[in-house]
């Protein structure tokens, strides 16, 4: 009797399923304590990787529940490619899905920041903006194109979700605040943060990936009327956000 | 055009698993460690803290390039993406080595992170080796394959492993990698005896070797049923095998594996000089 | 493009760069400097899963139940309600069922 491999993936992620027949503990007795080793090996490991992948959301719900939810999302959703560092980018969807926790709806937002803060640390490395730069002529910055380091991620949630992140990985954060936040990770070096971007920021970043700054500037001032330009400048800068003008 | 020259360019020091938390101490003071093994798919990204690591350590060491994800033994065709990884990540690191598994992890679209076995047939032989010759195309390198660790038996199976892994060596041009645990595992886990394995092994073949800790389990009659966790000390039983093997092959590289539950760097160099001490009571 | 708008973007860069000058992030050249491994619990957590090629026998693979084990931080997390009077914050609450499998 042949196994195949779709009935052994099978058998591997469903634990409620027998071991698949042709197998035997190499003396012709029963190997379903032995298969069992290769489901416990799929499962534990991939749980695993889900706990360090989304280390803020493991917080917020706890370690043992997060690992049995970890359990069923991983069943649903079982990695498609073999690089870990990319595994999880279905569970911020599994996330708003989920009906025993439809009440904490900040969770699959949290999800996408932890997913994009490890995006982050593996992208490429850029140097930022040179000082040349900063002596654009001031007529020309608004028809100039920003752009921003592989390594920053832009997140707009309806939910504190910056302050969520601080509470749950800085000393005596405060209690986030009942606000809407959006999110630039910016990556100096090799160690991605999260930074709270100012009102209509996100607007701004978003319209400048495919427009000159100074239509960049009016979206964000539709969204915004008193978008504060020069807080967004500063915090880029200083991050190192930014690689080219021109 | 395929470099077949054997060994490879590994030196036959001790070796250890790279981990990046002991990336300082590693350049403090490697003793006695002679090269590193990193497992291919964590120096996938674009960039960042691992590969800035890996161009550092790739200066001083000669580096493994050891692959978890390709399913070799998988029913599918190799996943082209994968293997193009591989290649981009073989041409800027120019490794010392090159290793795979003989076993399957990706079936139908999913990647489930645990080396899976395969029965051992003329139909699994032919569809192996037709996956190490695209290896060999696409890398324009010798790879070699490693032994698994079993904890069941394929009925269907009509080839001995060591057989098996001959045979593929033979068609292919590959070489092997002799995990000693693995052995040792497989060996406890199917009533075989460890001893006669390695001496039914091809040897010649062998161009690097493994070493890992396991755990101690039960399967259903109450038999101890070994896994290969490599979460703590080699045993005793799987050094006294390693002596038994370099007295047949000769010094080989040597390389203690510690996944889980990871130890401080003295704890795994103390490892590596268990193994510099069997590597030197082998004549060369 | 409104000429106010051209000069408040000129203003803002000039504004932006004046404090910060030579203080800006290094270059990655610099941060070759800095490949180290971050401190432990920081930042580094960002990095994520990484492979193996072991097994273990930490068994966990049992149910497809989700059940609340423990408390998360979730718990001591407060907000108030928000504009539209919206709860946005809600505590675990004691589930515990069996749930089909998905896909």
């Amino acid at each position: 009797m042949s196994v195949t491999q779709t009935e052994f993936r099978r058998s591997v992620l469903d634990p409620e399923a027998p071991a698949p027949g042709g197998l035997s503990d190499g003396r012709g007795g029963a190997a379903d304590r032995r298969f069992a080793v290769y489901r416990n090996n799929v499962t534990v490991s991939l749980t695993d990787a889900m706990e360090s992948a989304f280390p803020t959301v493991a917080k917020l719900i706890g370690p043992e529940s997060f690992r049995s939810l970890a359990r069923l999302a991983l069943r649903a959703h079982p990695p498609r490619s073999p690089l870990m560092m990319e595994f999880g980018a279905d569970f911020p969807a599994f996330l708003e899905g989920f009906e025993p926790l439809a009440h904490l709806g900040y969770l699959p937002d949290v999800a996408r920041l932890d997913h994009a803060m490890r995006l982050s640390y593996h992208a490429a490395d850029a140097d930022p903006l040179p000082a040349a730069v900063q002596s654009m002529p001031p007529d020309q910055l608004a028809t100039a194109r920003l752009q921003l380091a592989p390594a920053c991620r832009i997140l707009r949630s309806r939910w504190p979700l910056h302050g969520i992140w601080r509470f749950n990985h800085e000393d005596g954060a405060p209690q986030p605040q009942a606000r809407p936040e959006d999110v630039l990770i910016a990556r100096p070096g090799y160690d991605p943060a999260p930074h709270l971007l100012p009102p209509g920021g996100a607007a701004f970043l978003t319209a400048a990936a495919s427009a000159p700054l100074g239509n960049a500037y009016e979206a964000a001032l539709t969204e915004t009327p008193d978008f504060d330009l020069t807080a967004l400048l500063s915090l880029l800068i200083g991050t190192g956000a930014i690689t080219a003008l021109e | 055009m395929l470099d077949r020259t054997f060994p490879n360019d590994l030196p036959a020091l001790p070796g250890v698993g790279y981990k990046p938390q002991h990336y300082t101490s590693i350049i403090a003071d490697p003793a006695p460690v002679g090269w590193l093994e990193i497992h291919a798919e964590n120096y996938m990204g674009q960039g960042g803290r691992p590969l800035a690591q890996l161009r550092h350590l790739a200066e001083r060491f000669p580096i493994s390039v050891h692959g978890v994800g390709l399913s070799i033994g998988g029913e599918g065709r190799l996943d082209a993406d994968h293997l193009a990884r591989l290649r981009h990540l073989c041409d800027w690191l120019n490794p010392a080595s090159f290793s795979e598994h003989l076993a399957w992890s990706t079936h139908d679209g999913a990647f489930l992170n645990d080396l899976l076995p395969l029965p051992y047939t003329d139909a699994t032989l032919a569809r192996v080796c037709d996956h190490i010759d695209a290896v060999h195309e696409a890398l324009g390198r010798r790879m070699l394959l490693e032994n698994p660790s079993s904890y069941l038996a394929f009925d269907e199976s009509t080839w001995s492993e060591t057989d098996f892994l001959r045979e593929i060596a033979r068609r292919t041009g590959c070489g092997l990698l002799l995990d000693v645990n693995n052995v040792f595992v497989s060996a406890v886990n199917l009533g075989m005896d460890a001893r006669a394995y390695i001496a039914e092994f091809p040897l010649d073949q062998v161009g690097e070797i493994h070493l890992g800790g396991h755990d101690e389990d039960h399967d259903d009659a109450g038999r101890p049923l070994l896994i290969d966790s490599h979460g703590r000390e080699v045993a005793d039983p799987v050094w006294a095998l390693l002596d038994e093997v370099l007295t047949l092959s000769g010094p080989r590289p040597a390389l203690i594996e510690w996944d889980n539950d990871v130890p401080d760097w003295p704890v795994l160099a103390a490892e590596a000089g268990r193994a510099a001490d069997a590597l030197a009571r082998v004549p060369a | 493009m409104k000429t106010t708008n051209t000069a408040l973007i000129a203003t803002a860069f000039a504004a932006a760069t004046a404090f910060i000058g030579a203080t800006t992030a290094a270059t990655a050249a610099e941060q070759e400097k800095c490949f180290g491994v971050a401190m432990a619990g920081k930042n580094d957590c960002a990095a994520g899963p990484g492979t193996t090629c072991a097994g273990t026998s930490k068994v966990d693979y049992q149910g497809n139940a989700w059940k609340l084990v423990d408390k998360g931080t979730c718990e001591t997390m407060m907000l108030p309600k928000m504009e539209n009077g919206e709860e946005r914050m809600g505590s675990l609450e004691a589930l515990e069922r069996d749930l089909p499998m998905e896909g």
